[in-house]
């Protein structure tokens, strides 16, 4: 837990605690400390994928954790697009990752095979081949 | 309605606060963090005299002198954008519309992004980031990472992460592609190394910036530059390296990195991998300006000055009356000059309110030459050019007001 803390620094000296936050992330209960954004505290526990790219599925993490580039954005109580990097870590937060979002209107190679009407798409469920159009 | 409102607790934002709080102005300061000291909260290095610039020790100054005068500082407050009205401006946050008479933007700067393929992969991140997480979070970004750009800035970060024990294979340049650009070509990245030389406890790079003022002498320089790199702190800094790629499914897991020639161009075959958990990309600094430009102040590109920046005159006033402006945003300089741009800027506004003149107006003077003074004396400068850059500027505003 928080084994990616820098505990003793040669300049700043030792990491002094003041107070431990109890968060869940995807579920599951992790602790940060007073002072974190939601950002910091889970990259402490190694966790940097913090979404997903809403088409594609790829993992993305913070970028430039100035509040700018909105790669970290994350659900938290229920609020989406929430920055990781801006928002202060607070008592039984319950934060969630970005998923991936169904694509209505995304282009599919093999559009020239798909039905064009229901009839169509009934036939290709059986398997059969299709028919000449009516005339 | 506020006397001033200020955008930004940072270095200039807070000594503002100050400067305007001792002429008892009613004053409010928000940052978009969570806490206040803008980017001197991670800054932390050596000077040429051995002293440590620990840069959360000096926003701590600045914040207690600034509570000691009752400042109102609040954080995690976005602007998202500013109307001009007939009394003066009317801020929008995320906390709603803030009134103020005099309007203090002094938002910093953001980091150029120099993107090279996988750059979107988590542990790929701004130097700026990196810096955050080491010495203000105290976070441990990876194991073993590598600094993609070499300029002022991210030497000087990459010496904060190697003081917190955090791993560096090296630091080399992103390769040119039509985004990274001049972050990719050796002879451009070498003249902001000299910049740098005195800071470096390495006789080599020392040395060389003593007989490479001339362009030829740079350009002899990059050609004949270390195959392993010029070692900063133990740490190899490349020049004819470039990384073209970073590779992983999940997370990173490697860069492949090329030998490249002193134009930066790829030395075919010389590609190989090498295995890092994070990436630290450093494009530079520019003018955090957007908000000056939806209030319809006047820009002015000086790169000197890293960019388009908001026009303004030597007491840090725009055309636009009532908007002031200190720090990065006026110009990429050290927190130092921020800090005494701030200062400068909150008695600037002071003398709007008009009490006190002769007196303001001696404050103001010494101000100002105390702007001048820390520039000429810093230990650690942007761009070369900086006091050209400023000259232009003053030009600039003058054009504009007078002309």
């Amino acid at each position: 837990m928080n084994s990616h803390r820098i505990l003793d620094h040669p300049v700043l000296g030792k990491l002094t605690i003041e107070k431990e936050i109890p968060f869940t992330f995807d579920g599951k209960k992790y602790t940060g400390y007073e002072g974190d954004t939601i950002a910091s505290a889970l990259l402490a526990q190694g966790i940097r994928t913090l979404r997903v790219h809403e088409e594609s599925g790829s993992p993305r993490g913070i970028y430039c954790n100035i509040g700018h580039c909105f790669e970290c954005r994350v659900t938290v109580d229920g609020t989406p697009g929430i920055r990781a990097c801006l928002t202060e870590l607070n008592p039984d937060m319950i934060i969630e990752s970005g998923k991936q979002q169904f694509s209505p209107f995304k282009s599919t190679e093999n559009q020239d095979d798909l039905p064009r009407t229901y009839a169509e798409f009934e036939k290709q469920l059986k398997g059969e081949k299709e028919d000449e159009p009516d005339v | 309605m506020y006397d001033v409102l200020i955008i930004g607790a940072g270095p200039a934002g807070l000594s503002a606060a100050i400067a305007a709080r001792e002429w008892n102005l009613n004053v409010l300061v928000i940052d978009e963090f969570l806490k206040p000291g803008g980017r001197l909260l991670g800054q932390l290095h050596q000077e040429p005299d051995g002293k440590w610039w620990n840069g959360i020790e000096e926003s701590k100054i600045l914040l207690e002198k600034a509570k000691e005068l009752n400042t109102d500082i609040r954080c995690g407050i976005s602007a998202h954008t500013i109307e001009k009205t007939d009394h003066g401006f009317s801020v929008y946050t995320n906390e709603g519309i803030l009134e103020a008479e005099n309007l203090l933007i002094a938002t910093g700067a953001a980091e150029s992004p120099a993107p090279i393929p996988g750059w979107t992969l988590p542990g790929v991140m701004s130097i700026g980031a990196a810096q955050v997480m080491t010495n203000v979070h105290r976070v441990r970004v990876g194991k073993k990472g590598i600094v993609v750009g070499v300029n002022v800035l991210s030497v000087a970060i990459a010496r904060e992460m190697q003081l917190a024990g955090i791993d560096l294979e090296c630091m080399a340049l992103p390769a040119i592609n039509s985004a990274t650009e001049s972050h990719g070509s050796p002879k451009k990245v070498m003249k902001a190394l000299l910049r740098i030389a005195h800071l470096a406890p390495s006789t080599a790079i020392r040395f060389g910036s003593r007989f490479m003022k001339g362009d030829g002498t740079k350009a002899l320089a990059v050609k004949f530059f270390p195959k392993s790199g010029v070692k900063m702190w133990g740490m190899p800094i490349h020049l004819r390296k470039a990384v073209t790629r970073i590779n992983g499914t999940n997370q990173v897991e490697s860069v492949t990195i090329c030998d490249i020639t002193a134009d930066g161009e790829i030395i075919p075959g010389s590609e190989r991998n090498i295995e890092v958990d994070f990436v630290c990309i450093a494009g530079g600094l520019y003018p955090l300006a957007e908000l000056a430009a939806v209030i319809g102040c006047p820009f002015q590109y000086i790169e000197e000055l890293g960019g388009h920046v908001p026009v303004h005159n030597e007491q840090m006033e725009t055309p636009l009356e009532g908007l002031f402006v200190a720090g990065n945003i006026t110009g990429i300089e050290s927190a130092k000059v921020a800090r005494a741009q701030g200062t400068l800027a909150g008695l600037s506004i002071a003398k709007r309110k008009g009490q006190n003149l002769a007196k303001l107006e001696n404050q103001i003077q010494q101000a100002k030459m105390n702007v001048r003074t820390i520039r000429e004396n810093a230990t650690i400068q942007f761009h070369p050019g900086i006091e050209k850059g400023r000259s232009r500027m003053e030009e600039a505003y003058y054009d504009i007001v007078h002309g």
